[in-house]
Order: structure tokens, then C-alpha cells, then sequence
């Protein structure tokens, strides 16, 4: 389990890095979730001391971007575009369906913490529309079948491992 | 490594391509999730497993995504040739000399690739490929031939514009950012920003770009920086690309390693360093205004213009701020004169422009095209046309700012004036197909629906006309919608557009003022009929055949 009293040394290199440049928050919240996954409160206190900045302007600047999670995503991370290109060829009935499937709304996680749902706009592959990434990796053409069937992969992967 | 110099670059020269042949794959996101790593991995190893004297290269994209995973081939002294959707087992066979014939691809004709010159072609992780194709050439011409000022005067000649979205004369921009009085002359008293924020969910040619030749726009970078008299420069690119920001920050290290960034480049006098930040997934950011909060590390509001960044910008110096697109074309506008360029075009459009389709066409991907290319021939010739054997019905260009344009208008000669014209606008170079399938209605709600999510509220207008504007077309597709509710809907869009603070509100009531112009009809039969023809609305009923 990870304490967040303190910075890991990773982390802690990029923060001393980064600190004397001006306007540099945005970039340490990124490098926190990339670390964690997502930008945990106890962190935010560390940083704020770190940085000598109100724990407010941190949270001030967090909870603007959309980007930035604020709890801790589950094991497989479906975001599904209802980008505009996307949207067109069918991407809210896929969207119904993997909401079915998983039996959850947007933005929540399964029971079992096996799969967040998100929605995002476009990752620039619209010519693959209508698209979904898990855990970043893309997956392209997809329509109702095609996407359950990758939350099967997944599951498979899951009770083999 | 030793740091170039003028005389060094000059040593750059294409080389004759190897005897034994060669193979390229295209290793963009697009192509990667198409499985274009697996064909490059086998081909790498068979390849060293058997001996086989064939080169395998990586390039960008060359725009054809429909055809993804595309694969150049180049061997047995025969011409190259391009195959498309091929998989693993079947790409390998290439190496045997077997040819596919079924799996060929041709790009579409009528294009003219300045800004995506490199884009297919060369190996975007070398320096090396992109110095062979003339690459740092222009920079050297700007500083050792040109100056500051005639630079200016040859973008001025090119009549290159801004390619995200207004339109803004670029020459016109540098100029203003250079004679701007900064309040510290030295190291840090004017920035040049490259704008990779791209929101326009729909189109993808800067992630395009940034991935397949980034030291393009590192050079049209640079030669910004050199004219405007700026030695720092941030890209700001949005974090959904992370390809394009890992290509980017390794062209900008070999840069450093090759003296083409840091001090005293080329031996001259001219210093210049680069940076890179992220978005953080939010769409008001491409907005310059709320994009320089961004990199300032706040929260991305716009603010009222003027002052404009070129007065008082990143920091409160002069900024100059540019599209990915517009500095894509500077390198090729410098080394071949501006005069040249501007004879590409149309009227008070001048040049190229990449346009993303997508949509309900049978070829999405990318297309260059000169301005003044008829969205027919745009749609028709490059893109081949409607899929599937459905009738076209519009085209949405400009995303969320943008309008959608009637088949009525097909014939049109794209340029900045023609679109803002038909209602629309250039915006960043998305173009949405859609067929009879897609109702005009629920795209104009689409949109609303996008602005009122990502409006960040800061001014009323926008937050408030959002959210009524996507009531009232909900209850129109909701089978609830009253005549005089599309009188209201003009009412709160001109609101918007008069009073709203940034481009975001003032440019959101778009698609919907121009769907209510090119389609009332629809509108109409979704209140008085309660019929969507399109069978799109859930609650309304499908027009019988
Ligand atoms: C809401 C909004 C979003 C914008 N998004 C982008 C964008 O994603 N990329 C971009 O280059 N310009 C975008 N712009 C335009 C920029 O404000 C700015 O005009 C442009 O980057 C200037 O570069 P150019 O002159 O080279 O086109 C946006 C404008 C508005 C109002
Ligand atoms: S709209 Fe989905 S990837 Fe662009």
C-alpha cells in the first residue's frame, strides 16, 4: 500500500526540478497522477508545503482540469470518446451497451474494482471512430460486439492471471 | 557529438535510397492501435532472424487512416508501392517479394503536401531524416541571410494565416509581438507559444504533424522566436497526445545535442530554448488567452482582449501564439520564398490547408489541399464520397465554433471568407461528414451540449446560454418543442455571440444558428410532426418511407 506522507524519490526529484520554474503546478499534478494513478488529498498537503503555496491554489487549479483524478482509478481504465467524429458513427450506442454490460453509469467503477467508465473527447483517431482506450491503449472500429468483447479479454486476462 | 555548424548542415544530403529495397511502416497512434507495432516487431525480426537485406523504417502518417495499418514497400528495383489493412502473417509474406495486389492503396489525388511534406516519409525519432530533407536550412537562411525584419516581410509575402482557428495574418502577429515594448529586454522579455492544444474533437492534423515531423514545427519554432526576438519558446500540447508530446520532447533533446537549441546556434548569435507543457483536458485552453493562464500554472480563464498576448502576453510580456499548422508551413514558406507560396490559393487565402474528414465519408483521414478546392472535390474525389451508399446530407466544419454547411453549398471554394460566409468557419481543419442517418438537430444539440460542458464559466452569457439554449433543444428532440421555442433559441444565440467574453461563447451559438438556417425544415417537423426523419431522436418518430 502507498503511504502518502511523503514524496517517493521519483517524485521528489521532479518536484525540486520543477519547483524554481515559474508556472510549474500544472506539470507536478501531472507527474503525481501519472505516479499514483490519480492525485491523492494527502499528497496535495505535501505539495503544498513543498511549494509554499496555499493548499487552496492547488486545489483551485485541480479540480479545474478535467484530467486530473482526484481518487483512485480501478485496475482498467475504459474511456470511451464521445468525441464528435465518434459520436456520428455510433459511439453512444456502444456506450449504452458497455454501461449495460458493466451494469455502472459514467464515472464510476465496477464492484469488483476491476473497470472505471469514462467519457473523453477524441484522441485525435477519429479516421477509427468510434473509439474507446483502456488503460491508454487504443482500440479502434468498434461497435456493440467488438467492445464487449474486449471487457471479455479483459475479464479472461483476469481470472487467468 | 559536435554542435552543427552552417558548413556541417549543408553536409545533409538525401541519400540514394539502398539498393536492396526498403520497408516502412506508419507508427502514429492511428496506426499503432491499428497494430502497426506487431507488423514493425516481426518485420525487424524476421529480418534479422533470416538475413534479409531489406532496410525496415518507421515513418509518421501518411493521412490515409482508413487504410491503417499502411505499409510502404520499396524492393527488387521495382517502384514503391503502398498496402493498406494488411495483418501480421500477411505483411511478412511482402518480404518474400509477394505481391498483394488486393491490399493495394493509392493516395487520393489533387493534394499538395507542404505542411505534410515530411509526414509518411521520414523517420520522425531522426534528426537525421528530417536534416537530409532539407531540415534546419531555413533557420540558417533567416539568421544568416535574411534578419529579423525581411523574415517578417517573407511571411508577409506568403499571406500565411493562422491556422487555429481565426484566421489572424501571421506576419502581422510576429510584427506587433516584436515591436512591443517588454519590460525586460534580455533573456526572458518575449515568448513564442505553439499551440498543440487542438480540442476540436474531430479533428486530429497537429497530432498528426506533431507525431510524424515534429521538428518541423520546432523549426517553424524557431524562426518565430529569431523574427519576433524571442529566445524561449513553450510547446503547449494536450495530454490525450501523449505520442506526440514523447516525439516532440525527443526531437527538442536531439536538438540540444545537435546545437540547434540552446546558445548560439549555428555559430550565430542567436540563443533560443524550448519547453514543453501539457494540457490538462481542458478545451477553453486552446483559447490563447486562457492558454497562457494555463502555462502560467492557473487555472485556464480567459480574459478579455486587448490587450492581446502580442501587447501583453505570457507573464505580461509579448507573446506571439501560433497553431501547430501555421508554423508547420514557416521552414517551407522561408526556403522557398513567400512570393512562391502565395501563389497556392484563393483570394485573401493563400497556401494549404489540412482538413481532417471524418465521418459518414468512405476515405477519413487527412487531406492538404490548396484553398479554393471546392468542398465537393474535397469530399468526392479525396474522400470518395458517402459510405455505405447513403446520401449526403452536410458537412460540419470548424467544430464547436464551426457551422454546418448544406448540400446546396457544396460547390464552394474553401476559404477563410467563403465559410464565414456559409456561417461556418475554417477553425482548426475538421470536416464532419453526415449522411442521411445523422439529424441536424441532434448535431446542433451535440455542440451545445460540448460548449455547455466545457464553458468554464467565468462569464454569464456563455454559462447561462449554454445551459438554456441545451434545455430548449432538448425538449425540441425530446418531442416537447414549441414554435416559439426556435425564436427563443435566436434570441439567446445572438446574446451569446454579442456578450460572451472569449472565442468559446461568442462562436458556440454556430452550428446551431447555421443548422436552424440550413435545415428549419427539420426543425420544424421535430415540433409541429414530432417526426425525426433521421430516426436519430429516441422519443420522436421515424418519417415513414
Ligand atoms: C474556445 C477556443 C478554443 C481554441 N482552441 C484552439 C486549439 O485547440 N488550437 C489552436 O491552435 N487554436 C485554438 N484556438 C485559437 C487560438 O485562440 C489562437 O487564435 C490560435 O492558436 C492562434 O494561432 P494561429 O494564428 O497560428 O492560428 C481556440 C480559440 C477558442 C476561442
Ligand atoms: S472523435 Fe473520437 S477519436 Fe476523434
Amino acid at each position: 500500500m502507498n503511504s502518502y506522507e511523503t514524496l517517493p524519490d521519483q517524485l521528489s526529484t521532479y518536484v525540486n526540478k520543477w519547483k524554481p520554474k515559474k508556472g510549474s503546478l500544472v506539470m507536478i499534478l501531472h507527474a503525481v497522477q501519472d505516479y499514483y494513478g490519480f492525485v491523492p488529498k494527502e499528497i496535495c498537503f505535501v505539495l503544498a508545503k513543498e511549494l509554499k503555496v496555499p493548499l487552496a491554489r492547488i486545489y483551485e487549479v485541480l479540480t479545474f482540469y478535467h484530467y486530473f483524478r482526484l481518487e483512485l482509478p480501478a485496475k482498467y481504465r475504459i474511456a470511451v470518446c464521445m468525441g464528435t467524429a465518434c459520436y456520428l458513427k455510433g459511439a453512444p450506442d456502444n456506450l449504452d451497451a458497455i454501461k449495460e454490460n458493466l451494469n455502472i453509469p459514467e464515472g464510476r467503477a465496477t464492484e469488483d474494482g476491476l473497470f472505471t467508465l469514462e467519457i473523453v473527447r477524441c484522441y485525435g483517431c477519429c479516421g477509427l471512430a468510434p473509439v474507446m482506450s483502456i488503460n491508454g491503449k487504443i482500440y479502434g472500429k468498434l461497435d456493440k460486439k467488438k467492445s464487449l468483447g474486449i471487457l471479455d479479454e479483459y475479464r479472461q486476462k483476469e481470472t487467468d492471471s | 557529438m559536435p554542435k552543427l555548424t552552417k558548413e556541417l548542415l549543408d553536409t545533409y544530403k538525401t541519400p540514394a535510397s539502398p539498393e536492396t529495397g526498403y520497408i516502412k511502416v506508419g507508427m502514429n497512434t492511428c496506426g499503432i492501435s491499428a497494430g502497426a507495432q506487431k507488423i514493425y516487431d516481426a518485420f525487424v525480426h524476421k529480418v534479422k532472424e533470416k538475413n534479409i537485406p531489406i532496410e525496415i523504417k518507421k515513418c509518421g502518417c501518411l493521412g490515409m487512416c482508413h487504410a491503417e495499418p499502411l505499409i510502404e514497400v520499396k524492393i527488387g528495383g521495382k517502384p514503391s508501392v503502398l498496402y493498406g489493412r494488411l495483418d501480421r502473417e500477411k505483411a511478412l509474406s511482402l518480404l518474400e517479394n509477394k505481391s498483394l495486389p488486393e491490399f493495394l492503396v493509392e493516395e487520393s489525388p489533387g493534394q499538395k503536401k507542404i505542411v505534410l511534406r515530411n509526414c509518411g516519409v521520414i523517420d520522425p525519432e531522426r534528426i537525421e531524416d528530417y536534416l537530409e530533407k532539407q531540415g534546419y536550412q531555413a533557420i540558417k537562411k533567416s539568421i544568416f541571410e535574411l534578419g529579423p525584419e525581411k523574415t517578417i516581410e517573407e511571411i508577409k509575402k506568403s499571406g500565411l494565416r493562422g491556422r487555429g482557428g481565426a484566421g489572424f495574418p501571421t506576419w502581422r502577429k510576429w510584427k506587433s509581438t516584436r515591436e512591443s515594448e517588454s519590460s525586460d529586454d534580455n533573456h526572458h522579455g518575449r515568448f513564442i507559444i505553439c499551440n498543440g492544444d487542438e480540442g476540436d474533437p474531430g479533428a486530429y492534423m497537429d497530432r498528426s504533424v506533431l507525431e510524424g515531423d515534429p521538428h518541423s514545427v520546432i523549426e517553424g519554432m524557431m524562426i518565430a522566436g529569431y523574427a519576433i526576438g524571442s529566445s524561449t519558446g513553450y510547446f503547449y500540447i494536450r495530454a490525450e497526445y501523449p505520442l506526440a508530446v514523447e516525439r516532440i520532447r525527443k526531437a527538442i533533446a536531439q536538438c540540444y545535442r545537435y546545437g540547434l537549441l540552446g546558445k548560439n546556434i549555428l555559430q550565430s548569435d542567436f540563443n533560443f530554448d524550448l519547453e514543453t507543457r501539457l494540457g490538462a483536458g481542458a478545451f477553453v485552453c486552446g483559447e490563447e488567452t486562457a492558454l497562457i493562464a494555463s502555462i502560467e500554472g492557473r487555472r485556464g480563464y480567459p480574459r478579455p482582449r486587448p490587450p492581446y498576448p502580442s501587447v501583453k502576453g505570457l507573464w505580461g510580456k509579448p507573446t506571439a501564439i501560433n497553431n501547430v499548422e501555421t508554423l508547420a508551413n514557416v521552414p517551407y514558406i522561408i526556403l522557398n520564398g513567400g512570393e512562391n507560396y502565395s501563389r497556392i490559393g484563393t483570394g485573401q487565402s493563400r497556401g494549404t490547408k489540412v482538413f481532417a474528414l471524418t465521418g459518414k465519408i468512405m476515405n477519413s483521414g487527412l487531406a492538404e489541399v490548396p484553398m479554393g478546392m471546392t468542398l465537393r472535390e474535397i469530399i468526392y474525389k479525396i474522400g470518395g464520397g458517402i459510405a455505405n451508399n447513403k446520401e449526403f446530407k452536410a458537412v460540419q466544419t470548424g467544430g464547436p465554433s464551426g457551422g454546418i454547411i448544406s448540400k446546396d453549398h457544396l460547390d464552394t471554394p474553401i476559404s477563410y471568407e467563403s465559410l464565414q460566409e456559409l456561417g461556418s468557419i475554417m477553425g482548426s481543419g475538421g470536416m464532419i461528414v453526415m449522411d442521411e442517418d445523422d439529424c441536424a438537430v441532434d448535431v446542433a444539440k451535440f455542440f451545445m451540449k460540448f460548449c455547455f460542458d466545457e464553458s468554464c464559466g467565468k462569464c454569464a452569457p456563455c454559462r447561462i446560454g449554454t445551459a438554456q439554449a441545451l434545455k430548449i433543444l432538448e425538449k425540441i428532440t425530446g418531442g416537447n418543442g414549441r414554435r416559439e421555442d426556435l425564436d427563443n433559441l435566436k434570441r439567446i444565440c445572438h446574446a451569446m455571440q454579442k456578450a460572451s467574453l472569449c472565442g468559446l461563447g461568442q462562436t458556440a451559438p454556430n452550428p446551431l444558428l447555421s443548422s436552424l438556417r440550413n435545415f428549419e425544415d427539420e426543425y420544424l417537423e421535430h415540433i409541429e410532426d414530432k417526426i425525426c426523419r433521421a430516426g436519430r431522436c429516441r422519443e420522436l418518430m421515424k418519417r415513414p418511407e
